[in-house]
């Protein structure tokens, strides 16, 4: 088998030259996609007949959800990759995901608050769903914090490569909590092993925005990680070749 | 319009969770590429001055490595 693709992803400017001419391609569509769920999400989607209008909030809560987790998996996954191959740029991958990644915990955990309150009548309780989600807060700042604590740069890719792949077992914990415990968070409506319990136009708009979330956290991660490579390779000679 | 942003009773709680998300948003793309603009600069301005692999690079790595 020809294993030269394999390799050219572990080339730092073929990667940065890829990263740039990807970007787009993700950007562009996650920006229609993100507007159109918003007008399907607040406009065409009728009223639940629980919650009225206040449901609306699962077009933001739910995305953020599935993006902290998803990158989380992605973080772990270039950071296994990059121990195993001794792949620098999977490290630089790995490094690039933990900053957006911890952003949308945030967002997934003010989000859900904002929708508790009304709905629960607190903005907080500690169950396991919204428990697991915080411990992958604390995930994401301890990889960023042991980064930033180690100088040598690939010393620090290592360790903080551990971490990641240690707090992979939260993911399964924050997927099944709802059904694993009694929990006050309500089940998927979604990724269900059946049918969505959703009719068509309330759920067309949640699934353009989690495509929509996806392919922006593409985008970002493209341009996080074409900075993180140019900070690595410093005093390589094709950084001249792209740069002049 | 003005039922639009009362929201069934649940604007207090929907619109500032759409400002949370939107910001997130912004500001992942904006840090993003203001963090790609400075590594460029720094690579240009090293380029510039001419330095290659040695003592005056550790200055600027830790310098570099304070953005990130």
């Amino acid at each position: 088998m020809d294993w030269t693709w394999f390799h050219k992803f572990g080339s730092p400017p073929h990667v940065y030259r890829l990263a740039g001419l990807l970007t787009p391609w993700f950007a562009w569509p996650a920006a229609l996609l993100i507007l159109g769920a918003l007008y399907g999400g607040l406009v065409l989607a009728p009223p639940d007949y629980q919650q009225g209008d206040g449901f609306r909030i699962i077009y933001v809560h739910a995305p953020s959800a599935w993006l902290a987790v998803m990158i989380y998996a992605v973080m772990a996954t270039a950071a296994g990759v990059g121990l195993i191959w001794r792949m620098k740029v999977a490290h630089a991958v790995a490094a690039s995901c933990a900053g957006v990644g911890a952003w949308f915990t945030v967002v997934s955990l003010l989000t859900g608050m904002l929708w508790g309150k009304p709905m629960w009548g607190t903005y907080w309780v500690w169950d396991p769903r919204l428990t697991a989600q915080l411990i992958l807060l604390f995930l994401y700042l301890g990889f960023m914090g042991l980064r930033a604590s180690i100088d040598d740069v690939s010393r620090a890719d290592r360790a903080s490569a551990v971490l990641a792949l240690v707090g992979v077992v939260n993911l399964p914990i924050i997927r099944y909590s709802v059904e694993w415990w009694n929990s006050i968070h309500q089940a998927p409506s979604v990724m269900k092993m059946d049918r969505p319990s959703m009719p068509f136009d309330m759920l067309a708009p949640l699934l353009a925005m989690l495509l929509g979330f996806s392919l922006y956290f593409g985008a970002v991660l493209l341009i996080r990680l074409r900075a993180e490579i140019l900070r690595r390779e410093r005093n390589a000679s094709w950084i001249r070749e792209e740069l002049t | 319009m003005n039922e639009f942003f009362s929201m069934g009773g649940y604007a207090l709680f929907l619109w500032p969770a759409y400002a949370v998300t939107l910001l997130a948003i912004v500001i992942n793309v904006y840090t993003a590429r203001r963090d790609l603009d400075r590594a460029r600069t720094e690579a240009r301005r090293r380029l510039a001055s001419g330095a290659t692999g040695d003592a005056s690079s550790v200055a600027t790595a830790s310098a570099v490595r304070g953005q990130s």
